[in-house]
């Protein structure tokens, strides 16, 4: 799927003094943030710090009050339609409650995208929607529907969805949050597992720290829509800033 | 409930009041007696002694800080004192700075009031020409290319929007037309012109009623589904997931039920017609003694093609129009299950609406 002329990109999305604001209330205060190949970036904070908006942006849903948003350094608000469709083949999104297609069967859901965007025969989709549905646990759930999912495998469908064009590039709305910790964890181990394995750079917000402890390379502290920290874990434990020291020690770590 | 309620009880000191009994349970009734006694009495800062209050609760602590801001409203001070520790902590513990202002901090004048409207109205005005115009563009694109859309869901929208509507739109039309001929007779036998009731029956339901009776129905039926359905995905984020597949929510979604509805409205709202005239045919051979033939002979006369085309151009604006009004209140839900509740209701009166005042205007333009 990959265009092969395509030069190697060193940043695979950013944000730039970004400000957000739903009417008056400022929700995002200028805040930079870049994400590298192969990394797992943490956006980590909570409730109510904006995290959730900052993806928003990042792909595109909301158009930011000031500042850029660039999808493969590429300023995502000057381009035109046919340039952002393709970009967005390049990035798989997982939303908070997985946001599957509830009137549709799990593999109509996953086979969406792809009909959408190729031109594949049905039996070939077919086949690549249950090597998905493998890739995340979930074989032979094919023809079931997402109510009757539990909310693991809602998760996990969605992002079975997410991964169907294969991205480069995958978006992760709380992936565990509200799941019990060992589906959790198993769900982490998948994430990592894909970016071992097919090289995907990751996203993630989440406020969960065991979660975070076992996936993120780089994490990125917001706190009242400002970001003020950002760095690796170690350096967040050891970093003097009262609110991520209080994050992480109540979480106990 | 056998729970003893002990009152509290209200006693004069010499610096101020005394209270005694338990602060609880939501008890109020001594507030406006104390208020009016601080008003009449003569001291300025009064103190209220507590030391027989044995309990107090965050209500108990409201009513007091309410106690304060009345005396202080007509120019008095009171002072707590003698609390015991017990109702010292909880006073502490219910402590709190500001009171919500009620209304009166986002009160607005009327001009401001009007303003806001306005570019409310202008917001909504936008982004239906935006729906209006994606709507008609992929519509069109759409019939030839099947791709933004899943195959076979405009026929399966058709099934669903026509198909299902059909046993209440045709028992609809049969009663209209049925109580439509018996009306007129009623007037028309004065005159000896019973024959005339299939000219009105024909007429009436070719030109007005077999396409608005149709139109009316699916407003209720289908425009209350589509709205429902858009705005449950709205709220829980399916629009959005749509968006970052590379695929137009408006494309995927409305245009299947546009081409469906399309397709399936002419058929019902003819169907409508023919069966509201044979209502009117049973009525008149059951009730008015017309025979069959002459029914028909003179329906003939009354009909003529351009009533039929007219009738079908309505019905399918009217088609157009619901899908557009539930689309437009789908897309703008917003907040949770009230918000679908609330977007269905709109798009349903909304849709009603709007084919009634676009009947009243394409009556204009065609007859008059």
């Amino acid at each position: 799927m990959h265009d092969d002329n395509e030069h190697e990109v060193r940043v695979l999305a950013s944000v730039s003094d970004l400000t957000a604001a739903y009417g008056e209330l400022v929700v995002i205060d200028g805040v930079s943030l870049e994400v590298h190949p192969r990394e797992i970036l943490a956006i980590i904070g909570g409730s109510g710090s904006g995290k959730t908006t900052l993806l928003k942006h990042f792909i595109g849903l909301l158009k930011p009050a000031n500042g850029t948003v660039e999808l493969f350094e590429q300023n995502w608000w000057e381009l035109d339609e046919i340039e952002r469709e393709k970009l967005l083949k390049k990035i798989g999104v997982m939303f908070q409650n997985g946001a599957l297609l509830g009137s549709k069967t799990l593999a109509t859901n996953i086979a969406i995208p792809i009909e959408q965007h190729t031109s594949l025969p049905q039996s070939v989709i077919d086949r690549v929607v249950s090597l998905k549905l493998h890739q995340v646990g979930l074989e032979g759930a094919d023809d079931r529907m997402p109510s009757e999912l539990s909310g693991g495998m809602r998760k996990r469908a969605s992002l079975a969805r997410a991964l169907a064009l294969d991205p480069q590039l995958l978006f992760c709305d709380e992936p565990s949050a509200g799941l019990d910790p060992v589906t959790s964890s198993l769900l982490d181990q998948l994430l990592l597992r894909l970016r071992k394995e097919l090289g995907l750079s990751i996203v993630v917000v989440t406020h969960e720290i065991a979660s975070i402890k076992r996936i993120a390379d780089r994490i990125a502290y917001l706190e009242n829509g400002k970001m003020v920290f950002s760095g690796t874990l170690e350096e967040a434990l050891k970093c003097e800033i009262e609110s991520v020291e209080q994050f992480f020690r109540t979480g106990g770590l | 409930m056998a729970e003893a309620r002990d009152s509290v009880e209200l006693t004069a000191t010499e610096s101020g009041f005394q209270l005694t009994g338990s602060l609880l349970h939501g008890d109020a009734s001594w507030l406006s007696d104390l208020t009016r006694r601080i008003g009449a009495s003569d001291l300025t800062s009064i103190e209220l002694d507590l030391a027989e209050v044995t309990a107090i609760d965050s209500i108990g602590a409201a009513l007091l800080k309410e106690l304060a801001s009345r005396a202080k409203s007509q120019s008095k001070e009171i002072a707590l004192i003698n609390a015991s520790e017990e109702v010292e902590t909880a006073l502490a513990h219910y402590a709190y700075k500001k009171v919500r202002q009620g209304s009166e901090g986002k009160s607005t004048d009327g001009i401001t009031a009007i303003e806001e409207w306005f570019s409310k109205l202008w917001i909504s005005g936008g982004h239906m020409l935006i729906l209006i115009s994606e709507s008609v563009y992929w519509s069109i694109v759409g019939i030839w290319n099947r791709k933004g859309h899943r195959p076979g869901a405009a026929q399966a929208q058709a099934l669903k929007i026509g198909v299902g509507a059909l046993p209440v739109v045709l028992t609809v039309a049969f009663l209209i037309g049925v109580v439509l001929a018996l009306q007129a007779a009623v007037q028309l036998r004065q005159f000896g012109a019973n024959i005339y009731v299939a000219d009105l029956v024909c007429i009436s339901m070719a030109r007005e009623m077999g396409p608005l009776m149709t139109a009316i129905i699916l407003a209720g039926r289908s425009g209350a589904a589509i709205a429902a359905e858009i705005s449950t995905m709205n709220v829980t984020e399916e629009t959005d997931a749509l968006v970052v597949m590379g695929i137009r929510p408006i494309r995927y979604i409305v245009v299947p039920k546009i081409l469906g509805i399309t397709l399936t409205i002419p058929l019902l709202s003819i169907l409508a017609t023919v069966v509201g005239i044979s209502g009117g045919l049973v009525a008149s051979i059951g009730a008015l003694d017309i025979t069959p033939q002459s029914f028909i002979l003179e329906a003939k006369t009354a009909l003529f093609l351009k009533d039929i085309i007219t009738g079908q151009i309505k019905s399918l604006i009217f088609a157009w129009l619901i899908v557009i009004c539930a689309a437009f209140f789908g897309f703008r839900a917003s907040g949770g299950p009230e918000g679908v509740g609330r977007a269905t209701t709109s798009a349903v009166v909304a849709s009603i609406f709007a084919v009634i005042v676009a009947d009243a205007l394409l009556g204009l333009l065609f007859y008059a």
